[in-house]
């Protein structure tokens, strides 16, 4: 079991769970995810890794809320336990000195984008942070940010905080304003990934996005988290799940994401009307919610 | 216990393991085989012409006292006979379900010749559940340690296999496995109607007692290299057995729509994470009331289109670019899979997946085929007849058309040598991998084979990883082979 050690809301929805994990703590380099199973009947799913820290022990995860096996996750509090972990997959994100470079994350993908943004900086990079939300409440770790990005821009969709508009649009501000761009990473929902990848294809900035394909194993084994890449079949928990944004196929993306929409809604239903019975379910360490 | 003579013997009928009803098990998940009685074993038993060379024994892979287990089971010693298996193979109740014995231990057998070997498969699988339903399994005390460590890469056959014979010499044994359940292909893959899944977690009970010891979710090559369980982890040595994991795909158009599945990902999502429950949290494809076709002619293909018959599809065939002759899966399963309406389509080959525009399959292409030349396996290979395409409804598509070697580990070792197809390369009866103190064997070394072989590699290994710890030699002669 995986001791869960702290777990509090971010945004609506959003939680950060930091769990007990040294091993992976160690091991784990930036852009990589882990596998979770949150009860012993649970699903498997990927979440990437958005923290950690080797001396303590731990890492976190930041869960948006959207199907079964996430909402269950984010029922759980310190105290509470989830029996499986395993980690880190994925090839770790790319490092390299790339000059000045544009770190933009999308809601909950923010949370993805920030050890990135850590490590590039680290390496020498001038680092710019997008931090876009549909609101002001989902423009998550702008402190954090602020605290190793030399420029950080919130955006909303909405206009209820920092920018008025998509990160795509601070994006073409900061390349019209004349600013020479090495590099951009951007995670995010794929219509954002997507349209960033139009933004730079134009002006060849080297861009990478992180991809989010249903999985299964993690390991290579199922093939269930294709993703055509430059016309190739790639396995994005083996190959990614970080690719070059100018030779995704977004389309293909979106479809196979929707490929249980019908099966997680009946779900998400059944779930909601066991919350309607009052504490016939508690929530228990290990144990369903 | 009556005495037959030769001629007795030779003059009875070979017994026949009671089935499910196709009709019933069409829409089941429980065990299609019911497992011979007590009476029927008996009587199946006496059959054997206890050869004074057992040549079925030359067919196993890991020297199961054949002739001397059934002689136990003809005497009505059946706690005996389990004894006698578990000396030479610690997954008996798994490999009496699963293993290819027509062409191994069934295969060699002297009465074959009048084409009705002795059912050694039946009797073994007999023995092991007579056994564990009995409740007189009696593991090995662990024995004193040697004081030497070996981690073991993977909890598939090879490496349960060779995890048994290390733990009963008293190595220090520590299995690593990269899903959250232990048994890798057993688990994942074969599916509960064939190899019930409690049946595997029985035999791992067995080795838990034996003193070995499971962790799950560790992904090696990840989380610790090889190089990291050789140093700062302290193993003395390694043994590889992580399979062929990476399933291939034929490289058509459309190979990624929805409704194109890996027997990989569709077999895990059944039998790992037990979709076919309807309470399952983890989804597969709803194929009720609707048409698939399964790509490929191994036992793999079978498993997958069997299962999506007992899923609900209305219709459920194989497509194979060979003939029947060629296909490498077992009779019983062809067989099986026939009586469960399976439909046999031969001489065809996808060229094309179809999709609507949300992405969904709703077409395939095919193409017939004819045969030529043999090609490296020995068949006649397949042929496209120019002209020959049509195009026809489809709902799921299950591509079973092999897997290749899973990289991940070899990612993050460089100095274990590999072959082009990315398999290990390993000395065939050591299993000595080109990295000191690293061995490996199963599908990881051979591509992608059967159960036993894996285990066969396993054990073969474990001799050779115990010589090793004893004399701290790596570069040694070959060993003489463990069987024949």
């Amino acid at each position: 079991m995986f001791n869960i050690l702290e777990a509090r809301d971010l945004a609506p929805g959003v939680r950060y769970v930091r769990v007990e994990a040294p091993k992976i703590a160690r091991r784990r380099k930036a852009g990589q995810f882990v596998i979770i199973r949150a009860t012993s009947d649970g699903e498997r799913i990927p979440l990437t890794i958005a923290d950690s820290n080797a001396e303590e022990g731990w890492i976190a995860l930041i869960v948006q809320g959207v199907g079964k096996a996430t909402k269950t996750l984010n029922r759980l509090g310190a105290g509470d336990a989830i029996p499986d972990v395993a980690g880190p997959l994925g090839m770790p994100s790319r490092i390299e000195r790339f000059g000045t470079v544009v770190s933009i994350g999308g809601g909950v993908g923010t949370a993805i984008a920030y050890p990135s943004a850590v490590a590039l900086k680290e390496a020498g990079n001038q680092v710019i942070s997008i931090i876009g939300g549909r609101d002001s409440s989902y423009v998550l770790l702008e402190e954090e940010m602020r605290a190793v990005c030399d420029e950080v821009y919130p955006t909303t969709d909405d206009g209820s905080y920092g920018y008025h508009g998509f990160v795509t649009d601070k994006l073409t501000d900061l390349i019209e304003e004349g600013r020479h761009l090495d590099f951009v990473l951007a995670i995010g929902p794929i219509p954002m990934m997507k349209a960033v990848a139009e933004v730079t294809r134009p002006h060849s900035i080297e861009t990478v996005v992180s991809l989010n394909p249903i999985m299964v194993d993690g390991t290579g084994m199922c093939g269930g988290c294709r993703v055509a890449v430059g016309g190739e079949t790639k396995f994005a928990c083996v190959d990614g799940p970080e690719f070059d944004a100018h030779l995704v196929d977004f389309e293909l993306l979106a479809m196979r994401n929707r490929a249980y929409a019908g099966f997680e809604n009946t779900r998400l239903d059944e779930m909601d009307q066991e919350c309607d019975r009052p504490q016939l379910l508690p929530v228990v360490p290990g144990g369903s919610a | 216990m009556t005495e037959f003579t030769l001629k007795d013997r030779m003059a009875m009928a070979r017994q026949k393991m009671p089935e499910q009803e196709p009709v019933e098990r069409r829409g089941n998940f429980t065990e299609v085989n019911l497992g011979f009685t007590a009476e029927l074993a008996v009587a199946e038993a006496q059959r054997c012409l206890m050869c004074r060379r057992p040549v079925c024994i030359e067919g196993c892979p890991v020297g199961v006292q054949i002739r001397d287990f059934i002689g136990l089971v003809a005497e009505g010693d059946f706690d005996g006979a389990a004894k006698v298996i578990k000396l030479d193979n610690s997954l008996p109740a798994v490999c009496g379900r699963v293993c290819p014995q027509e062409d191994q231990c069934e295969g060699a057998c002297v009465l074959g010749r009048k084409d009705k070997p002795i059912a050694i498969g039946a009797l073994e699988r007999f023995v092991a559940d007579y056994e564990r339903l009995n409740g007189i399994a009696t593991a090995d005390a662990p024995p004193v340690s040697t004081g030497k460590s070996v981690a073991i890469v993977g909890s598939g056959p090879a490496g349960l296999a060779c995890a048994t014979d290390l733990a009963r010499l008293g190595h220090d044994v520590t299995v690593f496995e990269a899903l959250h359940v232990l048994g890798g292909v057993l688990s994942y893959g074969i599916p509960e109607f064939r190899l019930p899944k409690e049946i595997v977690q029985a035999e791992i009970i067995q080795l838990e007692k034996l003193g070995v010891t499971f962790t799950t979710n560790a992904v090696i090559g990840m989380i610790d290299t090889l190089d990291d369980l050789l140093g700062e982890e302290g193993f003395d040595a390694i043994f590889v057995g992580v399979g062929a994991g990476l399933p291939r795909f034929p490289a058509i158009p459309g190979e990624n729509l929805v409704g194109v599945y890996s027997a990989n990902e569709f077999l895990t999502r059944v039998n790992l994470m037990k979709a076919y429950k309807p309470d399952a949290e983890t989804p597969v494809y709803d194929v009720t009331g609707k048409t698939v076709a399964v790509f490929g002619g191994g036992n793999t293909a079978m498993d997958a289109v069997r299962t999506a018959v007992r899923l609900g599809a209305a219709k459920a065939s194989i497509v194979y670019r060979r003939s029947e002759a060629e296909m490498p899966a077992r009779n019983e399963e062809i067989v099986h899979a026939k009586h469960e309406g399976v439909e046999f389509r031969m001489l065809a080959n996808p060229v094309e997946f179809l999709g609507n525009e949300e992405g969904v399959l709703t077409a395939m292409r095919l193409q017939e085929m004819e045969l030529g030349e043999p090609d490296q396996s020995g068949r006649q290979s397949p042929v496209p007849i120019t002209g020959s395409e049509w195009v026809e409804d489809v709902d799921m598509v299950v591509v079973a058309i092999g897997n290749s070697p899973n990289p991940l580990l070899q990612k993050t070792t460089p100095d274990l040598e590999q072959t082009r197809r990315g398999t290990l390369v390993a000395d065939g009866v050591t299993g000595r991998t080109s990295k000191h103190g690293v061995f490996a064997g199963g599908d990881i070394v051979t591509g992608g084979a059967t159960v036993i072989l894996a285990m066969g590699a396993g054990r073969r290994a474990a001799v050779s990883i115990n010589d090793y710890l004893n004399t701290g030699e790596w570069e040694i002669e070959p060993e003489a082979p463990l069987v024949g």
